[in-house]
């Protein structure tokens, strides 16, 4: 069963349509990669997809595990198993690392019955699963996002998405603001999680994400339609040629 | 945090919205309702005073009856009908009870629902506890334990009779009885609550605590509590308050007050969770509480830190008289009103002595239809050679019909004094509450995971096992904000 579904997706702001039809299926354990343009759509498919509120769904499906989410809220969604790595992480002013952590690993274990976590042993996990990320003690200890640097804030992100062991991760521009070692020790960690169940949608500007994540398809978005899908070789192509060609067709 | 989510969904399980919302049926034994110079003549002979305190007692009211309720206060309420509470409710066979053993099983069960199983507490070294419910102090713990090192702590009730010395020479001191409308009730009336000594030199073995029970139909509470903390001693109180949930509202007018002596310390938190009301606003209890400390001695310090999340009013300034050279008073409040909740709370930092210092932290948190109101005073007397104040005073906005009011007063007479203010106003933004939903949080664990971080300054100075009853209060007390 595909696992996650997207079918002829409209969705507005106001009244302004921005995603007009957007068709795509993903299957366990592939890496698809959306790129386009800036004004795309890209973001806003991101959070159509994770139930952000603001965002009308005018027309369309999505479904996860064969199971549509349009009735559930953001929150459902992510305790279903859909995770965003955020382009622009949030900062939560005195919310302590750990504590939000635990919150969130909690709040699908209460869901699926399991009570919660024990208090020291996550603590061992989380130093485990974060020092594989260059994430230093520290870190985990300060308010969340808050005086981290672009790249602790996105390796900060990769290392949510390994705790809470999504089925379907959505990175949303992860790449952006990244030096070259920063990516690379987020690549590892998105590459690190990838087991046969799992699908990812890798939403970039840029190809050269994907040469550290390499994609099975590549999806061109341009004025919120998906306008040519190929494989990894259609990132290069945009690479050298740019998004002209396809912003001129839509 | 999902540790809050299951409380909350327990709690509602249980009660309904608010988790101490019972009535305990037990036996009591009232005063009629209304008040004259009988009532206190009878509350007085009750409690088998001696006649230095009727009298005490009896000019307090004289003094109650030329005065007005105060209106400088945002808040708004009708006319209060004195004439139409019941001034005193007692358990019956409850007074002066000498171990636990003679405590009614009702009453102890009453505690254990409330989170403060006073059996456990005894066995378990750690916290004593006076357990006041309605007038009367039910059961105090750990009052051998403590008498060793020669630290009191008992029901003031008992301390008038057995130490009328130390009562008469600070009840008063600190809060004159014509300190304000309340006060003059509540010394008028006043039927229990906690008295502490530290001895010289003495650091208080363990923590000590109060827990009041509002449980009888049209009552008032009106506890007094005195802490005296003698030169070089030290003592953390912590005082928690319930009721139960009524359509009528009810009146508590407490009055607290502490003294230290050079290098002695108090440090004294409230974790306040009166029923606040429901959704509409009908009910819950009018909170009128005058807290004062007075730091007599040289370097010696007084901490005031408050959890305020309950009643339907509060009207209350933890307030620090800094008389001795070089001593030290700190504010650290969150305050949290929802629905239709009013709170005008705050701090009085009042600078005599040379040396002396202050620090404000104010939180406050605003939900539904409510209204926050941070109401402070710093006064630098000329005496306040290099007194420092610093203040910091954060609102945080919950929704978009509720206010928050910031009202500082300062005002320097000396001019190597320096007073600090700094204040903000936010919301939680929408980004925040998606970034955490997309994590999985229902949006009551993330708005509880927010204003608890928000409140984090003043969490930290909670006693451990109080701050963490305490986190969960604010989750379920902004239940329903949001969404």
């Amino acid at each position: 069963m595909p696992l996650l579904e997207i079918e002829n997706l409209h969705a507005s702001i106001g009244d302004k349509p921005i995603l007009k039809g957007i068709n795509l299926t993903i299957n366990p354990s592939e890496i698809h990669a959306i790129m386009g343009p800036n004004g795309s759509g890209k973001s806003t498919l991101s959070y159509v997809l994770a139930g952000r509120d603001g965002y009308e769904v005018t027309d369309g499906d999505i479904r996860l595990d064969g199971v549509s989410v349009m009735e559930m809220e953001a929150d459902e969604r992510a305790r279903a198993g859909l995770f965003l790595a955020f382009q622009y992480p949030v900062e939560l002013p005195g919310v302590g690392g750990m504590s939000f952590l635990r919150g969130a690993v909690n709040a699908r274990r209460i869901e699926a019955g399991l009570g919660e976590i024990d208090h020291i042993a996550f603590v061992k996990t989380v130093r485990e699963a974060a020092n594989k990320l260059g994430i230093k003690d520290d870190m985990l200890k300060r308010a969340v996002n808050v005086g981290f640097s672009g790249g602790e804030k996105k390796r900060y992100e990769i290392l949510q998405m390994a705790l809470l062991e999504p089925k379907m991760a959505i990175l949303d521009e992860t790449d952006s603001g990244l030096d070259v070692d920063a990516l690379r020790i987020v690549s590892e960690g998105v590459n690190a999680l990838k087991t046969d169940d799992i699908g990812v949608l890798v939403i970039t500007h840029y190809q050269r994400l994907l040469d550290y994540i390499i994609p099975d398809h590549v999806h061109i978005l341009a004025d919120g339609k998906i306008v040519k899908s190929g494989d990894k070789t259609l990132a290069l192509e945009v690479e050298k040629s740019g998004y002209g060609e396809f912003t001129n067709a839509a | 945090m999902s540790a809050t989510a299951e409380t909350v969904r327990q709690v509602e399980e249980a009660t309904g919205k608010y988790k101490y919302g019972f009535v305990t049926d037990i036996e009591v034994d009232k005063a009629p309702k209304g008040l004259s110079e009988d009532t206190i003549r009878m509350i007085s002979a009750k409690k088998e005073e001696p006649e230095w305190m009727l009298e005490w007692r009896l000019k307090a009211y004289a003094t109650w009856l030329k005065m007005d309720d105060p209106d400088w206060a945002m808040l708004n309420y009708p006319p209060i009908d004195y004439q139409d509470i019941h001034y005193y409710a007692a358990p019956k066979n409850a007074d002066g009870p000498k171990s636990l053993d003679e405590v009614d099983p009702e009453l102890l069960r009453t505690y254990e629902k409330l989170g403060i199983p006073l059996h456990e507490q005894e066995m378990l070294a750690g916290v004593a506890v006076d357990a006041v419910f309605d007038s009367v102090s039910v059961a105090t713990t750990f009052r051998e334990k403590l008498a060793e090192v020669g630290v009191i702590f008992c029901p003031i009730s008992e301390a008038i009779k057995n130490h009328p010395d130390l009562v008469k020479a600070y009840i008063g001191s600190v809060v004159p009885q014509g300190d304000n409308y309340f006060t003059a009730l509540n010394s008028a009336v006043f039927t229990d609550g906690s008295f502490v000594y530290i001895p010289k030199g003495v650091r208080c073995p363990m923590e000590l605590s109060t827990y009041f029970r509002i449980n009888e139909k049209d009552t008032g509470q009106f506890e007094r509590t005195l802490i005296i903390a003698e030169e070089g001693s030290y003592v953390s109180y912590l005082e928690g308050c319930t009721a139960p949930q009524r359509d009528e509202n009810q009146l508590h007018a407490a009055v607290v007050e502490l003294v230290t002596m050079d290098d002695a310390e108090i440090k004294y938190s409230t974790v306040q969770n009166w029923y606040p009301g429901d959704e509409n606003g009908k009910g819950g209890i009018y909170n009128f509480v005058t807290k004062r400390g007075a730091c007599r001695g040289a370097r010696s310090k007084i901490s005031w830190t408050q959890v305020e999340t309950g009643s339907a009013i509060t009207w209350k300034y933890p307030s620090c008289i800094l008389q001795g050279e070089g001593s030290v008073g700190e504010f650290y409040s969150v305050a949290v009103t929802n629905n239709a909740q009013q709170a005008d709370t705050g701090t009085k930092m009042i600078h005599i002595g040379a040396n002396t210092k202050s620090t404000i932290i104010s939180k406050g948190i605003s939900a539904g239809r409510s209204n926050n109101t941070y109401r402070g005073l710093v006064r630098m007397m000329p005496g306040a050679e290099n007194a420092r104040n610093f203040t910091q005073c954060d609102s945080l906005l919950v929704g978009d019909q509720c206010g928050a009011h910031t009202v500082p007063y300062i005002t320097s007479r000396n001019p190597s004094a320096k007073v600090e203010h700094e204040a903000t106003t936010s919301r939680i933004s929408e980004d925040q509450m998606f970034y955490c939903l997309q994590r999985g949080m229902t949006t009551e664990d993330a708005v509880s995971l927010i204003v608890n971080g928000f409140c984090k300054e003043v969490m930290k100075e909670l006693p451990m096992e109080f701050a963490v009853e305490a986190q969960k209060l604010i989750g379920i007390s902004l239940e329903g904000s949001v969404g």
